[in-house]
């Protein structure tokens, strides 16, 4: 990854978090948290990753991404903008009656959005349904799926490894957002699902473990994980829920509460300036 | 009566399968280790890798099977009817119903003719949890022939339906597959004193209590509504108006079902007297089916009576 590419990403990275900020505040409601802490997957996903046209959102052999975690459809949201899946404005829209930005996603309002989600655990046995489907039908696309780490508490999410493993979906990735906050507080004090690196690998799926605001580390899990035959890929990323506004991060109160006028600013403050640093290097 | 054909209509879903099988290659099968009991094991015999056994896991099974319906697939997927509308509703609701996928649940083991099993497998509440998802179509076929016809129709339409067979073999009383359409009812006897509508097994049972009420000088109109919903309001309606009197007859709750479907539009659009005649809101259990469904009156003679004492 050159330099320039690197900093293409954290520019993106930063933009689809001025989109987080900027359509909870108008909304007044939303999931900020989980959505800052997995901006800089839906960067690398939506402008390295993923094959996908938003001039034909709904072409047959794209890459599919199935974000399993749903509530944070306003971090999905900004990425799709970002990517011109529709304009950036419509952010604004969020959660307002008549918007096609749903406070969780929905595939038949949103373009590029893949899969109605936000009932936990379900999208994931969704993604290896598309993935088990893609490969009956000779399909060379690759099926992305983004759990959270209070999500794997979803006994289903174990059922869908178990079949993922079974039929051998190589060309199944999923990733775990491991910012280690859920509504109730620490994961490990709620209902501990650690160790979650070893207990998907004891699934039978190729374990990756990564720090998931480096985007060289990404690079290299994402390869490895195309390289991956006869198994699925499960990249767990350690991430910080808030990440990028100082006063969310790490913090179980962001889960699912938006920022409100006075905080808004000093977030866009604080974004404005992380661009504005990239900018000048 | 003893000269008269039975088969299960699961057996009927699993042949009929095989045949849509030949003729398209976008259908799959999923199943959850029941394939045996379902009968998708014929299709899994004869197409092997379209089969998915996903094991003893139905909430992911019915959200796999959505994944492969949003990459264009058309899938079946089965198990028995407890853990297809029970245990996997919120699958169903929030994976097939809302995006409106086009899945095909293929529900088997429905209601109390499950038989020795007993309670905790028989389910009498299905109609009741599926009618309640938006875009949802709910079917009961009556017999093999309409199964037939009714798993052809389910394939065919684009969207989300759930498809109740039965473990029990019930006679065959069309002789040949039915001109079927989802959402349409069909009369099975003409009469004009009293509507009997009936859906899945009880339609035969109807049928045979409309001949017995005939020789006691009741006319009886015999109504086979394998869609129940949509309901066919034009064919309930015109029913209700013609005989003035209605009886509801389902091998399901009478709470959530066909009784109270046909109840809810006959309140609203023409006040009539009713009778339901199903599951009288108690759990079943266990012993041979064909003497359960009697003892729960889901039998001719128990609509007889029920007829006889409503058109006195």
């Amino acid at each position: 990854m050159t330099p320039d590419e690197k900093k293409r990403l954290q520019v993106a990275a930063a933009r689809i978090r001025e989109g987080i900020i900027s359509s909870t505040h108008a909304a007044k409601c939303g999931h900020p948290g989980g959505s800052l802490s997995a901006a800089d997957l839906f960067a690398y996903l939506y402008c390295r990753e993923l094959n996908v046209d938003p001039e034909n959102p709904a072409w047959d052999d794209r890459d599919r991404f199935v974000l399993s975690k749903g509530h944070t459809a306003p971090g999905l949201y900004a990425a799709l903008a970002l990517r011109g899946f529709f304009p950036e404005e419509e952010l604004l829209t969020l959660r307002r009656i008549g918007s096609r930005l749903q406070g969780h996603p929905n595939m038949n309002e949103t373009p590029g959005v893949d899969m109605s989600t936000g009932s936990l655990g379900q999208g994931v046995s969704v993604a290896a349904g598309m993935a088990l489907a893609a490969k009956y039908q000779g399909k060379r696309c690759r099926v992305y799926a983004l759990l959270g780490d209070g999500e794997i508490e979803e006994g289903q999410v174990w059922e869908a490894m178990m079949l993922a493993h079974h039929y051998k979906l190589d060309n199944l990735c999923v990733i775990v957002d491991n910012n280690d906050l859920q509504i109730d507080g620490r994961i490990g004090d709620v209902i501990d699902p650690y160790p979650i690196a070893d207990k998907l690998k004891a699934f039978g799926l190729h374990t990756v473990e990564i720090d998931g605001s480096d985007f060289e580390q990404m690079e290299a899990a994402f390869a490895e994980a195309r390289a991956t035959g006869g198994v699925p890929t499960a990249i767990v990323m350690k991430t910080t829920k808030g990440k990028g506004v100082s006063y969310m991060e790490d913090q179980a109160g962001w889960h699912g509460k938006a920022p409100n006028d006075d905080e808004y600013a000093q977030a866009m403050t604080e974004l404005n300036a992380q661009l504005k640093e990239l900018e000048a290097m | 009566m003893a000269d008269v054909k039975k088969i299960a209509t699961r057996d009927s879903y699993g042949s009929t399968l095989i045949e849509l099988g030949r003729a398209h290659d976008d259908l799959i099968v999923f199943d959850a280790d029941l394939a045996g009991a379902t009968k998708t094991s014929l299709f899994k015999k004869a197409f092997p890798d379209r089969h998915f056994n996903c094991g003893i896991a139905e909430g992911n099974m019915m959200a796999a099977a959505a994944g492969a319906a949003a990459m264009g697939l058309v899938p079946f997927a089965s198990t028995f009817a407890m853990f297809a509308a029970g245990r996997a509703f919120e699958q169903v609701r929030n994976s097939i119903g809302y995006p409106h996928l086009n899945v095909k649940i293929g529900a088997t083991h429905g209601g109390i003719s499950v038989g020795e099993d007993g309670a905790s497998h028989q389910c009498c509440e299905d109609f009741a949890l599926m009618r309640s998802i938006p875009g949802m179509v709910v079917m009961c076929p009556a017999d093999d022939a309409e199964a037939r016809a009714a798993v052809k129709a389910a394939y065919a339409y684009r969207g989300p339906v759930y498809l109740r067979f039965g473990r029990l073999a019930t006679p065959v009383f069309h002789e040949q597959e039915p001109d079927f359409q989802i959402g349409r009812g069909e009369v099975l006897l003409n009469g004009g004193d009293v509507a009997i509508l009936a859906t899945g097994l009880m339609a035969y049972e109807a049928l045979q209590a409309g001949a017995a009420l005939r020789e006691k000088g009741v006319s009886a109109r015999v109504i086979n509504l394998c869609t129940i919903k949509p309901l066919d309001e034009e064919l309930v309606l015109r029913a209700a108006r013609e005989c003035g009197r209605v009886i509801t007859c389902e091998e399901h709750s009478v709470i959530g079902g066909l009784g109270e479907a046909v109840c809810s539009l006959l309140s609203e659009k023409l006040p009539t007297p009713v009778r339901r005649i199903g599951v009288n809101d108690e759990y079943g259990h266990s012993g041979p089916a064909v003497e359960l469904l009697k003892q729960f009156g889901l039998s001719a003679k128990h609509i007889v009576d029920v007829a006889l004492a409503f058109c006195k």
